[in-house]
């Protein structure tokens, strides 16, 4: 195979496992929280308000890391910086 | 397939090419100095209110309702700041489901600017708030040691702030394209009806952290002058 091919496959492959595995553990770590503001809002439902806001910050936060991963995938596969390199 | 509204140019002045973010950045803003110029035009304080007052009024009280529930603070000094980016992210993204609209929340560029704002705004507010020393006095506790990863923070922070709006804004757009590529019957419409959600949520998403951000950083030794007062 040609350079620019192995660059292709590495970049493809590459971009498959970011977004898998970005948005696998990033929804793991999401529903754990989710469970537990729920759990909490069936204790508490007078703080339920106070409970889910914070829970919507949290899962945003924990998002982050997806979104990163996200972005990554797209950057290998629409700007990948290395296209220039061996071409 | 664009990857951003920057590469979209819609016309050209001299020299100067005016991309989709900049177009529809300023008719987001058009958009609303005019509706609240006309609606605030004809304010009563008896009934009948207008439909357009008892709208922004319910706006305005949310706003000022979720400030004061998140900071903890008299919720005044920041309605102007957090208002404005939750007003004008807000209309950007629900825009976004307007067939031909590029949402300029979609930008990296816009998302840059608006945790830049974000960025600027914890300081102005510290010491406005606090004073120039105190401010200041507040990155070295509880040890000078902790400077630098606070500074590290603060800079990591308002990155993430953009990436995360820019992301989601971005990937709900993107999803919407695939889609229509791929099933264009109806999936494409639950879809867009995802990211009407999503662009709500995500509007109070970073209005509310950059409001923690601001208090946070207006706040700290107030409290710890408090308890050292009263222990």
């Amino acid at each position: 195979m040609t350079e620019l091919a192995w660059v292709a496959v590495a970049s493809i492959v590459t971009a498959g496992i970011t977004a898998a595995l970005g948005a696998g553990m990033a929804a793991l770590g999401e529903g754990r929280a989710a469970a537990q503001a729920l759990q909490s809002i069936a204790q508490q439902p007078d703080e339920a308000n106070t409970i889910s806001r914070t829970m919507f910050i949290g899962l945003a936060m924990i998002e982050t890391s997806a979104i990163y991963c996200f972005v990554i995938a797209l950057i290998l596969i629409f700007a990948n910086p290395f296209w220039g390199a061996v071409s | 397939m664009t990857l951003s509204p920057d590469q979209v140019v819609v016309f050209t002045v001299g020299p100067l090419a005016v991309t989709a973010t900049l177009f529809y950045t300023w008719l987001v803003m058009a958009l609303l100095v005019v509706v609240s110029a006309v609606v605030t035009r004809r304010l009563r304080v008896e009934p009948p209110f207008g439909r357009g007052q008892v709208v922004l009024e319910a706006l305005v009280d949310f706003v000022l309702q979720q400030i004061r529930e998140v900071t903890r603070q008299d919720p005044r000094p920041y309605l102007p700041f957090a208002g404005t980016l939750f007003l004008f992210i807000l209309v950007s993204n629900v825009l976004g489901v307007v067939p031909g609209f590029l949402s300029p929340t979609g930008s990296l560029m816009t998302t840059g600017a608006l945790a830049i704002a974000v960025f600027l705004a914890v300081p102005a507010f510290g010491v406005s708030r606090l004073g120039l020393r105190r401010y200041l006095r507040t990155y070295l506790e509880p040890t000078p040691l902790m400077l630098p990863f606070t500074v590290l923070g603060e800079v990591s922070r308002t990155i993430a702030l953009a990436m995360r709006l820019f992301g989601n804004v971005m990937s709900s757009s993107m999803i919407a394209a695939i889609l229509l590529a791929v099933a264009p019957f109806v999936f494409p419409a639950l879809m867009e009806a995802f990211g009407l959600f999503f662009g709500v949520l995500h509007a109070y998403i970073f209005t509310v952290l950059a409001l923690v951000y601001v208090a946070s950083g207006a706040a700290e030794t107030e409290r710890r002058a408090a308890k050292g007062s009263g222990g």
